[in-house]
């Protein structure tokens, strides 16, 4: 049988700062290409889980085939792989551009070039990609195209003159990006009589399917019926299905070939034996050699995540090796607290990860969970010369057996107008940063560099930036490395007992500041009880702060009569409804959000 | 077999101003529209009467609003219609608001020709600026003249509504109040936390405040925490020194003038709302009727949002209004009630709180403690199932 002509194929991305329009164009293409009448589409189509439209962020890579008929007469098949815009999700960018021959790079015409533009185009450029800058926005009144496209070109380098000047929001131009994709992205190459070899960029998890495996086929070709060998993992299934994406939906098909974006289902039950980044192959004619996979990624943040209610442990584990099937970035072990009994110690790349997760794990999976504070790893230099990656506070071992502690350091780029950049210098100093250079991209904007120690910006840098620049900042960081750094442990005691869950470790000059806000936001969030609970922050057994929560003294619903009944009643039972969401240690009720407080204490 | 009984409950949703704190349904009208209200009031009397042929009514309750805004024959009408419409127990209890600065000799008469055995006055404060800042349109003295006419119209037994908690108000103040209050003898008083609702001119004026005073801190406005406490321990015992029972977390009376309409609510006895947005329980269905005065005013008296209580909800319920009572609720009702013995569904919950010294148990009762009585709503929730 003949296989699909390559050179009619285009695998693309579009990569972009966060809001520079990115899902939008994403939609305007599938509607304009009738892939889905304008009936049928909703807004963002890509942006398919409940989150990431109420967020109006890309947190899932997504793919959908179109059908283009371009101006030459020829009809193309457009593979169309939408990827996330913030710096957390980096590694499904990365994911992505893996399955592509080429990305689409918006810029909007009012804000330029951005951090997060010049990241991922570096990032496409890694991995051999032609770029194809497009201007987005030019409706709005402080559009400025032809500065913009001077900005690609300068500060990227990139040929930016001829870029599509489109609105994606009201798809003026945007036939024109077709064009010019089928013009600039290369068609995709790769012998399709050769063994099998395709890459999987991602792959979820249905209850009727088993694994469904998200792949770009680099060689060969598989059908259903093709002994598939997983190359990492070694484990070998056989096709059930195999189709390519219909937007929203799957369309199985007879095969995919060398070129295609597609799916493979094989029966796959456990999660396992999927990992995203593996090579498929032929189990009975394998390739030569695997793909090289993906930058692996580590997890940057730590933190405990446990179930409400602790006979979910069973369903929260089952619900983390889900989501761990197509996000490999999440790691997690259990662990377990004194005060809120078995969970996981959960890495992330970042707090919005962290948040995204926690999310998903809430709503997809209806579990009910409490958050500890998060952190990053520490390395702890013991005095008997071992040392230990620190993820969880409680594991510290007694000051007396510690030679020096180190943390991690991150090389952290924000780029901002010059109104800001004295506001941006003192957060950044305030965040014991280093200062390493500033250089101005244009006259009015600024390239900062700072190291800044990672435990000072998972928290709420990115608010305390966006708020000091009034939303002109943008930020990106990356690891550099651990330095040596004076850390303490800091410990919370509720009614004279320690709870081991709201142990932090933090800078030691920090301490006393942040056990005084700590004690305070406890205070605000633990509810007042029939007795008075001292609350204390201590470092090494020694108290450095205190709040104390008075007694209860008086709660009294003072009028009720006949018309009063039906509302007291739910008076009442909000009051019961509170009691379900606390955890009690000792003989105190404490609130599941008060475990995250350690992040609102910057607030106010 | 007696017949089964019911208590009426008639709203009157008029009054000459809203004060600053009241979140009841009631507005300030002109005489119209007051009496298109009454002439439909009377239509849904007459209505309503046909649906209870079987009950025989043993308190009537005309509150607002402030019925004693309407012209007086416009009340002996309402009284008239009820005495027409159903079967009223010679021994019945007659209630009806009233505040000071809308009563006169005459007007008093009327009520007592037309059956009414039982005045209640909005009084709140004897302290005048206390009065002006909740929006009263009456001064003490005002105040003393009505209950003069009160008395003078021989009516015998008399409620005074005094609040405490109000914004400015000291310990000091509110002694004054109280003992103003005692000193004129009524039969009952009711003595109330001032409370913050939403929705009113208050909730925008002291929202913030009252924040600082749930939490323990020290409110800008409003009494603290620890006098508003210390106002109730005035309540308590200069009240019991006069010879006042305490017989509800907020009501206190002589020796037999306790109100029995109130009483039916907490022991859940069946009553029939009449008027603008009123409530109904009736052989354990709630409804409501219309808080729309146009739907009102086109006849519509249906019931609305009909709810069927529940085994579950009957329970709850018995517990949490009967505890508002100090004598609390008698081990036998609940197994007459339901079938079963109070332990059997409360057992861990009423253990615990007898342990903490919540609640006591005591010759086949259940009741609060003071401590109980204190923290009534935190005793109260454990009593959802």
């Amino acid at each position: 049988m003949a296989h699909i002509d390559q050179s009619k194929i285009r695998n693309f991305c579009i990569i972009a700062h966060i809001d520079h329009g990115k899902s939008t164009l994403a939609d305007r293409i599938i509607e304009m290409t009738g892939t889905l009448t304008s009936r049928e589409m909703q807004s963002q189509v890509l942006d398919n889980m409940d989150l990431e439209r109420e967020r109006g962020i890309t947190i899932k890579s997504q793919a959908v085939r179109i059908i283009y008929k371009a101006k030459d007469g020829e009809e193309y098949i457009f593979n169309l792989i939408d990827t996330p815009g913030h710096v957390d999700f980096n590694y499904e960018v990365s994911r992505s551009l893996a399955a592509c021959d080429g990305a689409i790079l918006v810029v909007d015409a009012a804000q330029g070039v951005e951090a997060q533009t010049l990241a991922n185009v570096y990032l496409a450029l890694d991995h051999n990609l032609d770029v194809m800058p497009v201007i987005n926005k030019i409706d709005l009144p402080s559009a400025q195209p032809d500065a913009v496209a001077q900005e690609i070109e300068d500060v990227i380098g990139i040929e930016a003159m001829d870029a599509p000047r489109i609105s994606a929001k009201t798809g003026l131009n945007v036939e024109e990006v077709l064009e010019q994709l089928v013009k600039k992205i290369p068609a995709p190459q790769g012998d399709p009589e050769a063994p099998l070899k395709a890459l999987i960029f991602d792959a979820i998890y249905d209850s009727y399917k088993g694994v469904i495996v998200f792949c770009r086929i680099k060689e060969g070709c598989v059908k259903v019926g093709t002994k598939i060998k997983m190359m990492a993992t070694g484990a070998t299934d056989e096709v059930t299905e195999v189709g390519y994406f219909g937007a929203g939906q799957f369309i199985p098909c007879e095969e995919l070939s060398a070129g295609m974006v597609g799916y493979i289902c094989a029966s796959i039950k456990n999660v396992r034996e999927t990992r995203v980044g593996d090579t498929v192959t032929e189990a009975d004619r394998p390739c030569a050699e695997a793909l090289p996979g993906y930058k692996k990624v580590n997890p940057m943040v730590y933190c405990g995540l446990y179930p409400a209610d602790s006979a979910k442990y069973p369903d929260l584990r089952d619900a983390l090796e889900k989501l761990q099937i197509n996000d490999a970035s999440l790691q997690y072990e259990p662990e377990t607290s004194i005060a809120l009994g078995f969970g996981f110690r959960c890495g992330f790349l970042g707090l919005l990860h962290l948040e995204i997760i926690q999310e998903r794990l809430e709503r997809e999976f209806n579990l009910d969970l409490v958050t500890t504070a998060p952190g990053v790893i520490y390395k702890v230099h013991k005095t008997d010369g071992e040392v230990i990656e620190l993820t969880n506070p409680s594991n510290l071992p007694d000051p007396s057996e510690i030679e020096y502690m180190e943390e991690p350091m991150v090389s952290a780029e924000i780029m901002v107008t010059s109104d800001y950049i004295g506001a941006i210098m003192d957060l950044c100093q305030e965040r014991r940063g280093i200062y390493v250079s500033m250089e101005y991209i244009e006259k009015t904007r600024a390239l900062i560099k700072y190291d800044l120690p990672l435990n000072e910006i998972i928290y709420d840098f990115f608010d305390a930036l966006k708020s000091r620049s009034r939303g002109y900042a943008s930020f990106d960081y990356e690891m550099k490395g651990y330095v040596r750094s004076e850390l303490v442990k800091l410990d919370i005691l509720v009614n004279k007992e320690e709870v081991d869950a709201l142990s932090f470790i933090v800078f030691k000059d920090s301490a006393y500041e942040r056990g005084r806000k700590m004690c305070e936001k406890l205070k605000e969030e633990i509810p007042r009880h029939l007795f008075e609970i001292p609350i204390q922050a201590a470092v090494g057994g020694k108290i450095i702060a205190r709040e104390t929560i008075k007694a209860m003294r008086k709660d009294v619903l003072a009028k009720c009569y006949g018309g009063d009944i039906s509302r007291k009643k739910k008076l009442l039972e909000k009051q019961k409804e509170g009691k379900k969401r606390m955890r009690q240690v000792g003989n105190v009720e404490i609130p599941q959000e008060a475990f995250m407080s350690v992040l609102k204490l910057d607030e106010d | 077999m007696s017949a089964k009984s019911l208590e009426l409950y008639v709203h009157i949703p008029f009054c000459v101003k809203k004060c600053a704190y009241c979140d009841f349904l009631s507005a300030s009208a002109d005489e119209n529209t007051r009496q298109e209200y009454i002439r439909n009031l009377l239509e849904e009397i007459k209505e309503k009467g046909k649906q209870y042929p079987d009950y025989e009514i043993t308190t009537v309750f005309i509150g607002g609003g402030t019925p004693s805004i309407l012209k007086a024959g416009q009340i002996a009408d309402v009284l008239e219609e009820v005495y027409r419409s159903f079967s009223v127990r010679p021994d019945a209890e007659i209630t009806i608001e009233c505040n000071p600065g809308t009563l006169s000799f005459e007007k008093l008469s009327i009520y007592k020709t037309a059956g009414i055995n039982r005045i209640s006055v909005g009084l709140q404060s004897t302290d005048n600026d206390e009065l002006r800042e909740l929006g009263r349109i009456h001064t003490y003295e005002e105040f003393l003249q009505s209950y003069d006419l009160i008395r003078k119209v021989g009516f015998s037994n008399v409620n005074i509504d005094i609040m405490a908690a109000l914004p400015g108000q000291t310990a000091l103040s509110y002694e004054k109040t109280l003992r103003h209050v005692l000193s004129l003898r009524p039969e009952h008083i009711s003595a109330y936390s001032l409370i913050i609702e939403e929705g009113t001119p208050f909730f925008e004026k002291y929202e913030a405040d009252e924040l600082l005073r749930e939490k323990g801190d020290k409110p800008l406005f409003l009494p603290s925490e620890e006098t508003e406490r210390e106002m109730y321990e005035q309540t308590k015992e200069l009240f019991a020194e006069h010879g006042y029972e305490r017989y509800e977390i907020s009501n206190y009376a002589k020796n037999g003038y306790a109100c029995r309409h109130n009483i039916g609510y907490w022991r859940r006895e069946n009553y029939l709302g009449l008027g603008l947005g009123s409530s109904s329980l009736v052989e354990n269905v709630r409804f409501h009727n219309t808080t729309n005065l146009l739907d009102y005013n086109r006849g519509m008296f249906g019931q609305q949002d009909m709810e069927v209580l529940d085994k579950k909800s009957q329970m709850e319920e018995f517990m949490f209004l009967g505890l508002r009572m100090t004598n609390g609720v008698a081990r036998k009702d609940f197994e007459t009630a339901f079938g079963l013995p109070v332990e059997n569904v409360y057992g861990t919950v009423l253990d615990k709180q007898v342990a903490d010294g919540l609640v006591k148990k005591e010759a086949g009762r259940i009741f609060l403690t003071e401590r109980g009585m204190d923290v009534s709503n935190y005793v109260m929730a454990q009593f959802l199932i």
